[in-house]
């Protein structure tokens, strides 16, 4: 024990502790090393990626600023009530029979006189393919999800299969199933449809297969026990552990799919997308704030519904891998 | 045979009793799976007259879908075999498959001025004159005879011949069809496979086995004399006029780099900006709602929007394709590290406290090591997801491949090169996943 004692005369540390201390600083200091190289070479590969963006771009980023401030300036309605004659049809007193101040010509008439405003008509549109795509897709995820998890197919050829589909479903451009059925069935919500149902398959599928694979096998082992078959230990062994998650995960796609159906909307799927795409290129300066804060205002409310559906039926625990597989 | 368990009527009382939550459910609890189902079933019954689903299917052009899918992995040779001055002369369409004085062997010109065309087989053939087209189908000769102003097919023809007004049309299934017109036979001959994939016709190395190719890239006898053959052959290739391999996988790193940079400026900057919106960390109400507003303002912002915004403001490429990422992304990181942060271990920024550290150290040392991990999983799922998604934003003006993809597909006859931008995507999008998982595993696994 002795050398392990306090020496006053040798500032106070032993020269077994100066070893440690020793090979600690070394380490230390190698890490230290490889953490700048990884930074370095970071950046390096960031200073080429932004280098070859800016090349690629059509135009350049500091010569386009200033412009990008000037659209800004000369992109402001005539004033604020504009934004909202727009958003819910209502004449405007600057309409000299453009298209730019037309916020009129089309309502979606309900009866004589009852009417859904344009945009309002096109966020339906956008809110329901993302809802019945979101239906579609999850549940044919959740028949599909069984065979995919390794406690509960034997076969590994059937779970290969099914997990394989999965992947090339998630990683299919959703753009392109879209772009397919367009040119069969011309522009409309069904290509959206598709698109969306055939992504969220893919995604839904393996989140739900995880859970799957992550439920107490206890239940399952009771049931084959008793001679269940193997549907009926699907249903009472599986299902009502699983299930408060599956339709957490639900809910978390369907936010996810409403933001994507705006965007295949403005590929050719209909909808507000397009109705966006529209305005801004047009240069409608009320009409694209008016969609701007519609769509804001409904992500927000989808979310916040959904947050609160999902707290009820999970609590907080399925929070964390939200955006796993989007 | 009788129960093996046995309950008695007040063994039946007691358990009713104890456990009457799950004996005895509201109504509605019961009914719950039958009613939401109905209402599911209603709901897209609704939808299915809403969006006008019927109609739309009825209307569809499945005829051409069948066209289409068949372009993703064959090609079609589309000669115009005209007639003038008693001859047979073939055009070709523009994408020129055949260089100009190509031998094709399924087209032969005989010295009368008539042609031959072959569909797969010796027993299924055209032999076009100006006059009479004879079409073999199955070995059965069928006589087409061209007038004036109409062409006619034979009374006995099979479904395969048909007339189709002024016109006939004889249909070789997969292997193609020849519509026969009073000035010209249109040709339609199809072939498994992308045609003139490596190199288009003005290469040296058109037509070519891959042994003839390594062959001739090795070869010290120079076709272009400023370069080497192997330059040639890969300029040859990038450059090839159809499938533009060059633009096609420039566009392919744009995206990539969209996604790359999107994230990574987004993780930047939602970092530093996390500690001040997490309660623990900095100890002020308004600043830790303010900071949160703005994340939640940033991610509830649609990517089209931003996408849009900063395509009208740079110009289509891969910039508003970053900035979209970017500003979403920096909301959705900035939420997720925020509640990351609030879920510390309050011991160990304690301990460095405890030793009087000054706050900057105390999460450097108290906070960092603990969150990090987590912080780099978070993003590197982004990053994933943002691979995929950098695609549809380029789609809709940013650029890329998403834009190549859609200029590919109005054209709506160049689905070979959808599909073959789809299998580069699908390829990237399985390496990256793959180089993430491994990432992220690695970094759990130092974490524990």
């Amino acid at each position: 024990m002795a050398h392990l004692a306090h020496d006053p005369a040798t500032g106070g540390i032993s020269d077994a502790t100066k070893t440690v201390f020793g090979h600690y600083r070394q380490q230390i200091r190698t890490r230290r090393v490889y953490s700048i190289i990884a930074l370095v070479v970071f950046a390096i590969v960031l200073a080429m990626s932004l280098n070859f963006a800016n090349a690629a771009n059509s135009g350049k980023f500091f010569e386009r600023l200033p412009y990008l401030f000037d659209f800004l300036r000369s992109f402001v309605p005539n004033d604020p009530l504009e934004i909202f004659r727009a958003m819910f049809d209502l004449p405007s007193p600057y309409a000299d029979g453009s298209m730019k101040y037309d916020f009129t010509s089309q309502r979606f008439y309900l009866t004589e006189t009852l009417y859904i405003p344009h945009f309002i008509y096109e966020l339906i549109i956008t809110v329901n393919i993302a809802i019945v795509s979101t239906i579609i897709g999850g549940g044919l995820a959740f028949v599909l999800c069984f065979f995919a998890a390794t406690n509960l197919v034997g076969a590994g050829v059937v779970r290969f299969v099914v997990r394989r589909i999965m992947e090339v479903l998630r990683a299919f451009p959703e753009i392109v199933i879209a772009g397919l059925l367009t040119a069969i069935l011309s522009i409309g919500p069904i290509a959206a449809i598709f698109a969306i149902s055939l992504h969220t398959i893919g995604a839904l599928g393996k989140l739900f297969f995880e859970v799957v694979e992550n439920a107490d096998m206890k239940p399952d082992e009771g049931l084959r026990a008793v001679g269940a078959t193997w549907l009926e230990r699907v249903r009472y062994g599986m299902l009502p552990q699983v299930l408060p998650n599956f339709v957490s995960y639900t809910l978390l796609r369907t936010e996810i799919n409403v933001r994507a159906s705006t965007i295949i909307g403005a590929v050719g799927g209909g909808g507000i997308g397009e109705a966006f795409r529209l305005s801004i290129g047009n240069n409608h300066a009320a009409k694209t704030y008016a969609i701007i804060i519609l769509l804001l205002v409904t992500i927000i409310a989808v979310d916040q519904f959904s947050g609160w559906l999902r707290r009820r039926l999970v609590g907080n625990q399925a929070f964390e891998f939200g955006r796993g597989a989007a | 045979m009788s129960n093996v368990l046995a309950i008695d009527e007040t063994e039946r009382a007691r358990l009713k009793s104890s456990h009457a939550a799950v004996l005895h459910k509201p109504w509605w609890k019961r009914w719950a799976l039958p009613i939401g189902l109905v209402a599911t079933v209603l709901y897209l019954g609704f939808c299915y007259v809403f969006f006008n689903v019927g109609p739309a299917f009825e209307n569809g052009k499945w005829d051409r879908a069948a066209l289409y899918l068949q372009d993703w992995y064959s090609w079609r040779a589309q000669p115009r075999l005209k007639f003038a001055d008693g001859k047979v002369t073939a055009t070709w369409s523009s994408r020129g498959q055949y260089p100009a004085d190509a031998i094709i062997d399924w087209l032969t010109l005989h010295d009368d001025g008539s042609m031959t065309v072959t569909f797969g087989s010796e027993a299924d053939r055209l032999e076009v004159t100006p006059s009479l087209v004879t079409a073999y189908v199955g070995g059965e000769p069928h006589e087409i005879t061209i007038g004036t102003d109409t062409v006619t097919a034979p009374p006995d023809a099979p479904g395969a011949v048909r007339q189709d007004g002024t016109k006939v049309i004889v249909d070789y299934g997969f292997a193609g069809q020849a519509e026969v017109r009073t000035n010209q036979v249109y040709v339609q001959r199809r072939f498994l496979g992308w045609s003139n994939f490596w190199f288009d016709t003005r290469s040296a190395y058109w037509g070519l086995n891959p042994l003839e190719v390594i062959q001739l890239m090795l070869s010290s006898e120079r076709i272009d004399p400023t370069r080497s053959n192997f330059d040639t052959a890969v300029q040859n290739f990038l450059g090839n006029g159809v499938w533009q391999h060059g633009d096609i996988l420039s566009k392919l790193l744009q995206t990539l780099v969209m996604a790359f940079v999107g994230t990574l400026l987004a993780t930047l900057f939602a970092f530093p900006l996390a500690f001040i919106a997490a309660r623990n960390i900095t100890r002020s109400r308004p600043v830790n709602w303010l900071m949160k507003r703005t994340f939640d303002f940033l991610r509830s912002i649609d990517m089209l929007i931003w996408a849009l915004f900063f395509t009208r403001g740079f110009g289509p490429g891969p910039i508003p394709g970053i900035a979209a990422i970017f500003f979403t992304d920096a909301g959705a990181l900035g939420k997720v590290y925020a509640e990351a942060l609030e879920n510390v271990d309050d011991r160990q920024r304690e301990g460095v406290k405890s030793v009087g550290a000054a706050p900057s150290v105390v999460n450097r040392f108290g906070v960092v090591p603990q969150v990090l991990p987590v912080f780099i999983s978070q993003s590197l799922y982004f990053w994933e997801s943002n691979t995929r998604s950098a695609t549809v934003i380029g789609a809709v003006g940013a650029g890329g491949i998403g834009l190549k993809l859609l200029e590919a597909m109005g054209t709506n006859s160049d689905w070979d090169k959808v599909a073959y931008m789809v299998l580069l995507i699908l390829a990237v999008v399985f390496i990256f996943d793959n180089i993430s998982n491994a990432l992220r595993s690695r970094l759990i696994g130092r974490s524990h």
